[in-house]
């Protein structure tokens, strides 16, 4: 069976560029960069991309473009050995779907309250209140029951990304992406070029932009530049690869690499301006200094956003819009999350796209009903530390243990030179194996550490030994499983041979 | 705003969509000696 194949360069990078832009880039940048040194931030975090993402989204693209498959095809065809770590990635990937599409199933509720600003004054009530119905009760293995006005967000938000993955890469993923990114972009820009000039939104950005020098000499400032950076990308749990399958035999990776990355940071400095100018008039309305309404992550989209709208002009356009963006932007991502999930069952299974799309979606559904209830946030919020801050960071340093020490990194290295306009020099190789691991080790370290010690966001041990350290370990035992039971050499599409 | 923050904002908006603009323009110029 050919393997399908993008209709055009722009298509893939859209689409690489919308799996690499989500919710992430809205809502936790700007905090980060804020946090860690303002403007300043951008020195650690340009260099953190220069060497660890360009390198390493380069190296995920040309091992999809050499392997011809999804992750656990490219590692079980760089060794047999290595085929679970394509499996882990997969099992991480599949993870974040289920409660990644939680929260656009929140955008979606949002976005429709958004017209009547319907979630009222108290917008931090509301939201674990009256949305989540969040009780005190509830807790990561105390869920309650489903809650509609979730699950039916949730399921809209299954349907759209089922219908770009059963469509295929050519007329479902690369069609949504030219028109889900454009429409993102114009909607970004349309909400900057409207706060700019509201009042306190210059303060607002002056927060965000202002350099605090002294935060460089920081270790943790720079640890949180590259942890940002492994975050932002999709690199690392089986996305890329399966994206860059699809690419033809003749294709620019390194120049589409450098253009996907440049392009999600790019979009995060964007989003920046737009968070902390929307920030930066609510400070000046509601007569407070900017620290005190400051905040990241799902409250500042659920909780400070709405209230910010509450005191715009026109609320009932900016709300809806600032909404749309959300959704938009976890969709595109939550469309490469199940293409990655999907392309390893096509390849392992020989399963039809529509089968496998049927299957994945059908069974993520069910799942992500797990997060759909009274206590699906604390869930969501449990597992979401465990897979990013563990799980994912793991994935990649042995990505990179594999690829820069176990095998020639100087293939891919050869390979992506070949193939492309411009070659990337020695830099790639000793970035990827020196440089990112060191990183990756110290974050990774560092987690496991405070972790083990501290515990997690006042959860009991026992909901982080079973949902947290449990839940990796049993996608770890899986992948292992799988890989023991492969008896078979998949080569259905062979590699491509250096030119 | 104030001077140092706006340099800093230029130079991340700069290198970012500066360098993604000469990709572009590259891939674009590849595009074209092909046609």
């Amino acid at each position: 069976m050919k393997r399908e194949q993008w209709g055009s360069r722009a298509g893939f990078i859209l689409a690489a560029v919308g799996s690499a832009i989500g919710l992430g880039n809205i809502w936790r940048f700007p905090y980060m960069a804020y946090e860690n040194g303002g403007g300043a931030f951008f020195i650690p975090y340009l260099f953190a991309m220069l060497t660890a993402g360009i390198p390493f989204m380069i190296m995920e693209f040309g091992m999809g473009h050499k392997y011809r498959g999804s992750a656990p095809r490219v590692f079980a065809q760089l060794g047999k050995k290595y085929e679970w770590l394509g499996w882990f990635q997969v099992s991480i990937a599949a993870v974040i779907a289920v409660y990644y599409v939680a929260v656009i199933g929140w955008a979606i509720s949002y976005f429709s309250m958004s017209f009547t600003q319907s979630w009222g004054a108290d917008t931090n009530g509301y939201f674990f209140g009256e949305y989540l119905k969040l009780g005190d009760n509830n807790s990561p293995s105390q869920l309650g029951s489903v809650q509609w006005q979730i699950a039916i967000p949730m399921a809209i938000a299954w349907a759209i990304t089922f219908a770009a993955i059963f469509g295929g890469i050519k007329s479902g993923i690369e069609r949504a992406s030219k028109i889900m990114m454009p429409l993102l972009f114009l909607m970004v820009i349309a909400l900057i070029a409207r706060m700019i000039f509201l009042p306190g939104a210059l303060d607002g950005l002056n927060y965000l932009f202002q350099p605090d020098f002294s935060k460089i000499a920081d270790p943790k400032v720079w640890s949180a530049a590259y942890g940002q950076i492994f975050f932002t990308l999709s690199v690392g749990f089986a996305i890329m690869l399966a994206y860059s399958s699809y690419l033809p035999e003749k294709s620019d990776i390194n120049n589409n690499a450098f253009m996907t990355v440049l392009i999600n940071c790019g979009f995060s400095i964007i989003a920046g301006i737009l968070i902390f100018s929307i920030l930066g008039n609510m400070a000046h309305e509601q007569a407070k200094p900017l620290t005190e309404v400051v905040s990241s992550g799902v409250g500042l989209a659920f909780i400070t956003i709405p209230a910010a709208i509450n005191l715009l002009p026109a609320p009932y356009i900016l709300g809806p819009v600032f909404f749309f963006a959300l959704v938009i932007a976890g969709l595109s991502s939550h469309i490469s999350i199940i293409e990655a999930v999907t392309s390893a069952f096509i390849d392992k299974l020989k399963w039809s796209r529509k089968m496998a799309a049927s299957i994945v979606c059908g069974v993520g559904f069910i799942v992500s009903l797990s997060f759909a209830t009274n206590g699906g946030l604390l869930l969501l919020d449990l597992v979401d530390y465990f897979i990013n801050n563990i799980a994912l960071l793991a994935s990649c340093i042995v990505e990179l243990f594999i690829m820069g020490w176990l095998i020639k990194l100087t293939a891919i290295h050869k390979h992506v030179n070949n193939i492309s306009e411009f070659s990337v020099g020695h830099w790639f190789k000793i970035c990827l194996r020196f440089l990112s691991p060191v990183f990756l080790i110290v974050i990774l370290g560092t987690n496991i550490m405070t972790t083990l010690t501290k515990g997690y966001g006042g959860y009991g041990q026992s909901d982080l030994i079973i949902l947290g350290w449990g839940l990796i370990a049993a996608m770890l035992i899986l992948a292992v499983v799988i890989n023991k039971a492969s008896s078979t050499v998949i080569a259905v599409n062979k590699p491509i041979k250096e030119v | 705003m104030t001077t140092g923050a706006i340099i800093m904002m230029v130079l991340g908006l700069g290198l970012t969509w500066g360098g993604a603009a000469l990709c572009i323009r590259k891939a674009m110029q590849k595009q074209k000696s092909r046609e």
